[in-house]
C-alpha cells in the first residue's frame, strides 16, 4: 500500500492524516513536499498522525527527522500522533522518541500547541 | 523454498521493494513468526537500499546480487553490489547525540538491531552484507553476535 496523506484543520492546528508506507522514494517525497508546503503557506502548528501507517524505513524515520527539524527552524512545531506498535518500536531503538513530542489523543495534541 | 535461491536484481528503486517483498515471502514460509518477519523484511530492504543508493549508486550497469540461504540453524541473506566499496570507518553512530537528529545513517544500524548476526565485507569490486537470523529452537539461537 502506498503512502496518503490528507490535511485538515482543527482549532488553527493542521492535522496531517497519514496512511500506508513512509518509506524511500514516493512516501518520503511525499511526506517533505506535504511539511514544505504546509510551512510556506504559514501552518506552523503540525500534527502527523501517523496512525494509519503500516510500515516506515530508515528513510522514512529520516522524513519525520527532517520534517520536525525544518518545523522547528522555522519557529513553528511539529508533534506526532497515534503511533502503531511498530513505528513506536523503531522511534524507541533509534532514540527518537523522546526528540519528538508523541501524543496518543488528538485533542491533547491540539491543545498541547503553545 | 530450495535450500539457496539468488536473484539479479537492476539497481533501481523496484529493487528495493522486491528484495522486501522476497524476504517477507521466504521468512513466512520458513516458518518465522511475524515479529520476526517483519525484522528479517526490513533489514533486507535496508540492505537493498544501501546497495542500489550507495553501492551502485543507481548505475544501470551495476546489479545487485540477492541470495537467500536455508541451513539447519540459520537463515542466511547476502547481498552483494558492484561498487567502489564502503567505507568501515566512516559510518556514525546514530544514537550519538550529534547525529540524532541526521536524516540518514541508520540502516546498517537498523539491520544489526533486527538480525542476530550482521557481516559487511568492502572490497574495491562492491560490498557484501551477510544477513544472519537464527531459526529459533536451534542451539545457535541462544548465541548472539554481531560485526
Amino acid at each position: 500500500m502506498s503512502m496518503k496523506l490528507s490535511t485538515r484543520q482543527v482549532d488553527g492546528v493542521t492535522i496531517v492524516d497519514c496512511s500506508g508506507r513512509i518509506t524511500l522514494g514516493e512516501g518520503s517525497v511525499m511526506m517533505r513536499d506535504t511539511v514544505r508546503d504546509l510551512l510556506a503557506k504559514g501552518n506552523k502548528k503540525i500534527v502527523l498522525n501517523l496512525g494509519e501507517v503500516n510500515y516506515i524505513d530508515s528513510s522514512g524515520i529520516g522524513e519525520l527527522v527532517s520534517a520536525f527539524t525544518t518545523t522547528k527552524n522555522q519557529g513553528g512545531e511539529l508533534k506526532l500522533l497515534h503511533l502503531t506498535k511498530k513505528v513506536h518500536d523503531l522511534l524507541q531503538i533509534t532514540k527518537l522518541y523522546t526528540v519528538f513530542d508523541v501524543k496518543e489523543d488528538e485533542t491533547a495534541a491540539v491543545k498541547g500547541f503553545k | 523454498m530450495e535450500q539457496t535461491v539468488s536473484y539479479t536484481l537492476d539497481s533501481t528503486l523496484e529493487t528495493v521493494d522486491h528484495a522486501e517483498e522476497k524476504a517477507t515471502r521466504i521468512a513466512t514460509e520458513l516458518g518465522f513468526p511475524e515479529d520476526e518477519v517483519m525484522q528479517i523484511s526490513m533489514a533486507v530492504r535496508e540492505g537493498a537500499v544501501n546497495a542500489v543508493l550507495h553501492g551502485n549508486a543507481y548505475a544501470p550497469d551495476k546489479k545487485v546480487t540477492l541470495a537467500f540461504e536455508r541451513t539447519p540453524e540459520d537463515l542466511v541473506i547476502t547481498i552483494r553490489d558492484q561498487g567502489k566499496g564502503i567505507d568501515l570507518s566512516c559510518i556514525p553512530n546514530p544514537l550519538a547525540p550529534e547525529n540524532l537528529l541526521k536524516t540518514s545513517g541508520r540502516g546498517i544500524f537498523l539491520m544489526r538491531s533486527f538480525m542476530d548476526v550482521v557481516e559487511i565485507r568492502p572490497s574495491k569490486t562492491g560490498t557484501e552484507i551477510k544477513l544472519i537470523k537464527h531459526v529459533r529452537g536451534t542451539p545457535a539461537a541462544g548465541k548472539e553476535g554481531s560485526q
